[in-house]
């Protein structure tokens, strides 16, 4: 099970180590710092790395490493996933998962992990019920206690923790009672060079804030189901009423919540809202060549198409650029080749285009 | 109001300070005094000497300073031991405490506090919480029996408490029969034999009920602990996936592999022709998918996963190419696995697009990923035949792009596929050459002159290519110089008249210029072939090669059945088997796939059961079995130690010496198996698997000298397997010593080195004892001959069959596994001969059920012949006596590890229409009497 964590930032400083068995010193770290030597790129680092005794298993989330050590043989996706839920928390609970955000409230962070992990087994990692034991640092809260004394760590058993339902705390009153649901989808689209496209699929997710009283069970269903290729639930869904009659039906939880996410792949169904054409051209014996690139809005049932980022990653040679975007702002980091340009117009009625020119070397 | 002032320092001793703080009597100075530790103590300061004023913090009713100073407790507890006694007290009450939380917190606090002193005192506590009406409690409990077995392992067992969480699988609530199972998975694999979780149908029933109902995490255990399960047909095996598919749909990865895992295992039993089967490998697809839309770290291990289950059932994917499909913006390593399932999932009806996807990697940035790529289209054109022409022509077309990296690899892997399809795409030679200059790898060096080589006859001007190589002969790596002395006889062969000066200059240069055995040698070899029988030299340099396929990157099928059982553990990351490289070697479970067993066979009729003899049968052949016996040998049953040794006329020859030296042993203490000669180390046994596990017992030593049968070497492994490298063997026992004979041929074109073996555990502990010697490269086409010895004090564990050795061979270019058996009789020991008396004991005292009867057919020996023939191989006649013309032979023999079998042949000489001899063999550990017939018959016939 999940020995130690470390929290190292981008620039090698280990800032927090939390232990869950005996205590692993900080020298483990060096094998990850020699893989992140190797790997250039701080997203490249291999996500497993094994050392003479253990085995270091990371996540890099918001320019942060979290590595985990290990000893026995332990299903790395759940190290992963762990971690992952690590960062959720600490986001839910700072508002940010920055290094400064937890040094800020390390306390707490500690607090946290010692919560959500015993023995290396998880023991309480959702946030209705780490909520209930710690509460998070508000302002208020703060001058509150510093007045009055009391703490900010639950002292009661939360009441979600051993009943069927886990993620839902007993006697949440509203007095607006309010639900909404965001559709978040995401177009994932490799286009070839003539413009046909390669590979389309739409990740999709449903998230939720549920501010609904008592325990409340509700009921969602789609127009048309069957469009789903795959979908993974959060635990709250009642997966035999969607077996049977593809209804989603749950308790859900309060607050902020993740409801499914669900993948559309089949590749008529995607349809992809703006053509994207490219030219290159070098000019002979200069170093200099003429990048265009034009985008526009193919045809889309008269929605408008808003707050367009194009991003091109151009390769290491490419030592600057001048842009002549026609709409649009830009920028470019010289540092890691990106240059995202914005478009801040809400309708496209004409194609874009802008001009890139690059020396080649 | 943040907490990042506690990390500043004050100039004057910090430790002093905060001392002073900890110690004052306001309440709120206090708990921030506690929280300056424990900021401290988060960036790894050391604290440890504010330790007894921390601890004097703990008497509070505040649950947060209470929950601070148990942080600090754990982390310290370990260096300041007499103090940490201080604590118990305060752990104890809070064990009563009405607040079920401050009761589950103690409990799990004490459980962190890793000093013997304390443990003691949290044995009370803790039976109180395992039964604790709250089940928060009970489940925390539950962890704590893991994390006090991990301290002391004897008192968890003295204390029952693996009973009573054995009893908490059946708790009325799903999280603590998770948390009872993750528990006792832990344990077991500290503990491999202690069949901790003894799964049966009703446990079983239990586990799936508590899996819908338990948190993301708990269903990960019970997962993992349902894959360790066996169904016993393949109605039950479809009882459980039904009820295990549901959990593919979940948002956590980790539930979805695990599940994977379980359905993986389990469909393994169901038959192919089931409408079920058919509907799960359906189910299976999406979510496996849905998992390489998840985080970048996450994808890498999904797809290291889904890179075994291509490879066992390719139809699961086989639609989903596309989305395998690299994106501009994953991580090298999440590309690299990608196109490596990309080249697996190619067929005939995808390689167009998979063609046009690679083609387009090639043409990226980042160096490593292109370079795989190229490599990626020879290997399509291997594998799809069909599309081989249009790889080659893909490959042309890149080799046009002039990019340096590119071009070399394009040459090596078109040098593969000229050794897939000879004779076929020779044509384009010509574009190769023109590049000839560019390359400065040694890899694209050595592929482009062999290919020059290979194909002199086409090449015009072959010998000014091979020249304008020479002419750096000593800066090249010994790969191209290997290379290009053989391409430099290959073209002689071909175009003797022009190449004379050419030939006899690189002999020149390999023989007498170099410092490299290898490539003298080589150069000597050639150079006598040439100058005695060009003929003989064309046959051996011009020799049809054998075809490469594509099965060379498969994963040997056997490991591969094993790492589906570890799907989704570090196992299935590094594509070994957990034995491989999990630290400490502690007892791994060897696991495998379960056979495809039909409900209707289950009731299986009796002939199927193995070597198992029919009753009625027995006493034919020895009756009454201990005292006719005794009667014949003319022994006297009354004093069986202390009286001198008998030694009998009827004894019959060979038998009488040898008997002597076992019977004097045997005077004074009755301790056998101790002669003077030097011991075998002795070794005992870590008790692994049911059976054999108190038979593990101390290993024998040397008695006389002798050298058992020796069976021809076999191939073990074929060079279409392992890149080129032929490994054929026997095993030979020698003076008491037992060793590995070991071939090895290269048959590939390049040199090999770096050598070296290791044995996965096995059932008799078989080990090198010395490193695999390989003293000089092994250049292509050389063999070398080794003799590897081996000892028996490896480590142990249970393999089916009893006699299957796994190893592993490394060499510079890969590791190669495979398997092989190992006849049994290499492990009877030099001192296998058992006492007459202690014969007649032993054969009383194993139960009838033991016995196992094997028929050696067509075997015509006489008595004689047969017991010398075994005893050189350590089987030792004991007696022989004569019943209705039949010669009973009663033999005994003694394994490395100390079980005794033993046995009873019997001959019927002089009829020569009657050759079989009939052999039983009783023994404590009956698993073994199949291969010790297997070895009778090997020697016997032999």
């Amino acid at each position: 099970m999940i020995h130690s964590l470390f929290l190292i930032n981008c620039s090698g400083d280990i800032f927090l180590e939390k232990h869950w068995k005996s205590v692993v010193s900080q020298s483990v770290c060096d094998y990850f710092f020699e893989a992140q030597e190797k790997a250039a790129d701080v997203e490249n680092v291999p996500p497993v790395i094994s050392t003479p005794h253990h085995y270091l298993i990371s996540i890099y989330r918001d320019k942060l490493f979290f590595v985990s050590v290990i000893q026995t043989e332990v299903p790395p996706l759940f190290v992963i996933e762990f971690l992952h839920r690590v960062a959720d928390t600490f986001q839910d609970y700072f508002g940010e998962c920055s290094e400064a955000a937890i040094k800020d409230n390390v306390v707490i962070v500690y607090e946290l992990l010692e919560e959500m992990l015993d023995n290396g087994f998880p023991l309480a990692t959702e946030s209705n019920i780490l909520k209930e034991l710690i509460k998070p640092p508000t302002i208020l809260r703060s001058v509150v206690n510093s007045i009055t004394g009391s703490s900010n760590v639950g002292d009661t058993l939360p009441t979600g923790q051993l009943s069927n339902i886990p993620w839902r705390r007993a006697g949440v009153k509203y007095t607006n009672n309010e639900a909404y649901f965001d559709v978040v989808e995401e177009i994932d689209a490799i286009i070839d060079k003539s413009g046909s496209t390669v590979f389309a699929e739409i990740q999709g997710v449903i998230d939720a804030c549920i501010k609904l009283s008592g325990m409340p069970d509700l009921s969602l269903s789609f127009m048309n189901p069957r469009l789903l290729d795959d979908v993974s639930f959060h635990p709250c869904i009642r997966f035999k009423r969607w077996e049977s009659e593809r209804v989603l039906s749950f308790i859900p939880p309060d607050g902020n919540f993740r409801l499914i996410s669900y993948r559309v792949s089949s590749q008529n169904l995607v349809a992809i809202p703006v053509y994207v054409k490219h030219s290159i051209s070098f000019k002979e014996n200069s170093s200099c060549g003429r990048f265009d690139i034009t985008i526009g809005p193919k045809q889309n049932m008269g929605k408008t198409i808003e707050g367009i980022t194009v991003t091109v990653h151009m390769p290491k040679v490419v030592l600057n650029m001048n842009l002549t975007p026609t709409q649009g702002s830009y920028t470019f980091d010289p540092v890691t080749k990106v240059q995202p340009l914005q478009i801040k117009s809400t309708n496209m009625g004409c194609g874009e285009n802008y001009t890139t020119k690059a020396p080649k070397s | 109001m943040t907490d990042s002032k506690y990390f500043t320092t004050t100039k004057k001793g910090e430790i002093f300070e905060l001392k002073a703080e900890l110690n004052s009597d306001k309440k709120e100075k206090k708990k921030e005094a506690v929280k300056k530790v424990i900021a401290s103590m988060t960036v790894g300061k050391d604290v440890s000497a504010l330790f007894p004023d921390v601890v004097n913090c703990m008497q509070t009713d505040n649950l947060e300073l209470k929950k601070l100073v148990y942080l600090y407790l754990m982390n310290y507890a370990k260096s300041q031991p007499d103090m940490a006694i201080m604590a118990v007290n305060t752990f104890v009450k809070d064990c009563e405490d009405p607040n079920p939380l401050i009761r589950a917190l103690a409990v799990r606090t004490m459980g962190c506090i890793r000093v013997d002193k304390i443990t003691e005192y949290l044995c009370e506590p803790l039976r109180k919480c395992l039964k604790d009406e709250d089940p928060y409690v009970r489940k925390t409990a539950a962890v704590c029996v893991a994390k006090l077995h991990d301290i002391n392992a004897q008192l968890v067992e003295d204390q029952g408490f693996l009973d009573t969480l054995k009893d908490l699988i059946s708790d009325s609530n799903p999280m603590v029969v998770a948390n009872a199972v993750a528990a006792l998975s832990e344990i077991a694999e500290s503990h491999p034999s202690s069949n901790l979780l003894d799964l049966n149908p009703q446990s079983i029933n239990k586990l799936l009920t508590a899996l819908n109902e338990c948190t993301e995490w708990g269903q990960i255990f019970i997962l993992d602990c349902l894959a360790n399960y066996t169904p016993k047909d393949d109605r039950e095996a479809q009882s459980i996936c039904e009820r295990v598919t549901p959990r593919l749909s979940h948002a956590n990865s980790a539930v979805v592999l695990s599940a994977v895992k379980v359905l993986m295992k389990f469909m393994e039993m169901l038959s192919k022709d089931l409408d079920y089967y058919g509907t799960l490998l359906k189910k299976l697809a999406p979510p496996l998918v849905t998992l390489l839309s998840a985080e970048p770290e996450l994808q890498y291990v999904a797809l290291r996963n889904i890179n075994l289950i291509v490879q066992k059932r390719p139809e699961i994917l086989k639609h989903e190419m596309k989305v395998f499909f690299v994106k501009y913006n994953d991580p090298i390593y999440v590309k690299l696995e990608k196109l490596d399932i990309m080249i697996r999932l190619a067929s005939q009806a995808n390689i167009a697009q998979v063609l046009a996807e690679l083609k387009e990697y090639a043409t990226e940035v980042d160096v490593d990923f292109v370079r795989k790529a190229v490599r990626a289209i020879g290997r399509c054109a291997i594998k799809v035949e069909q599309s081989a022409e249009r790889c080659v022509s893909t490959l042309l077309d890149l080799i046009q792009t002039k990019v340096n990296y590119v071009v070399q690899e394009a040459i090596v892997v078109i040098k593969d596929i000229f050794r897939k399809y000879p004779n076929k795409y020779e044509s384009v030679i010509a574009t190769l050459c023109e590049n000839l200059d560019s390359l400065d790898e040694p890899e694209a060096r050595a592929a482009m002159i062999w290919i020059v080589g290979e194909y002199a006859e086409r090449i015009d001007n072959a010998d000014e290519l091979l020249e304008s190589f020479l002419e750096g002969f000593h800066d090249e790596s010994t790969q191209v110089q290997l290379q290009l002395l053989t391409a430099i006889v290959k073209l002689f062969l071909k175009k003797p008249t022009e190449t004379q000066e050419l030939v006899q200059q690189v002999l020149s240069l390999a023989t007498q210029d170099s410092d490299n055995p290898d490539l003298r040698d080589r150069g000597y070899i050639y150079w006598r072939l040439l100058s005695t029988d060009p003929v003989a030299a064309k046959e051996v340099v011009l020799a049809e090669k054998p075809l490469i396929s594509e099965e060379t990157d498969l994963i040997e099928p056997t490991l591969l059945d094993e790492l589906i059982c570890y799907i989704g553990t570090l196992a299935s990351v590094y594509h070994k088997p957990p034995s491989a490289f999990v630290e400490g070697g502690r007892g791994v479970v060897h696991k495998s796939l379960p056979p495809r067993t039909a409900s209707s066979e289950s009731t299986e009729s009796p002939e199927t059961a193995p070597a198992g003899a029919p009753p009625g049968e027995q006493p034919d052949v020895i009756p009454a079995q201990g005292d006719l016996l005794g009667d014949l040998l003319n022994l006297d049953l009354g004093p069986p130690v202390s009286g001198p040794p008998l030694t009998t006329s009827s004894v019959q020859m060979g038998a009488v010496d040898l008997l002597g030296g076992g019977l004097d042993s045997l005077i004074g203490d009755n301790n056998f198996g101790a002669p003077p000669a030097a011991a075998v180390p002795a070794r005992v046994g870590a008790p692994i698997g049911s059976g054999l596990s108190d038979l593990f017992d101390l290993t024998s030593g040397v008695g006389t000298l002798s050298g058992s049968y020796v069976a021809p070497k076999a191939v073990w492994l074929p060079a279409m397997k392992a890149k080129g490298l032929e490994i054929s063997g026997t095993f030979t026992r020698q003076v008491g010593s037992i060793s590995m004979d070991l071939q090895l041929t290269n048959k590939a074109l390049q040199v090999m080195t770096d050598f070296a073996i290791q044995f996965n555990r096995n059932s008799f502990g078989l080990a090198p004892a010395a490193p695999l010697q390989v003293h000089a490269p092994l250049s292509p086409n050389q063999t070398v001959e080794i003799s590897l010895p081996l000892n028996t004090v490896g480590s142990v564990m249970k393999m089916e069959p009893l006699n299957n050795l796994q190893v592993a061979v490394k060499n510079n270019i890969d590791v190669f596994y495979f398997s092989t058996l190992y006849p049994l009789h290499v492990l009877f020991v030099e001192d296998g001969k058992m006492d007459r008396q202690m014969f007649l004991a032993t054969w009383k005292d194993i139960p009838n059920e033991n016995e196992a009867q094997f028929q050696i057919r067509d075997c015509p020996l006489n008595a004689e012949t047969a017991s010398s023939k075994l005893q050189s191989s350590n089987i030792f006649t004991i007696a022989k006596r004569n019943v209705e013309g039949q010669d009973m032979l009663y033999q005994s023999l003694k394994l490395t590890n100390g079980i005794w079998v033993l046995a009873e042949l019997r001959i019927q000489p002089g009829n020569p229409s009657f050759t079989d001899l009939e052999l039983s063999l009783k023994c404590r550990a009956p698993e073994v009497s199949q291969h010790v017939y297997q070895a009778y018959e090997t020697i016997l016939k032999n």
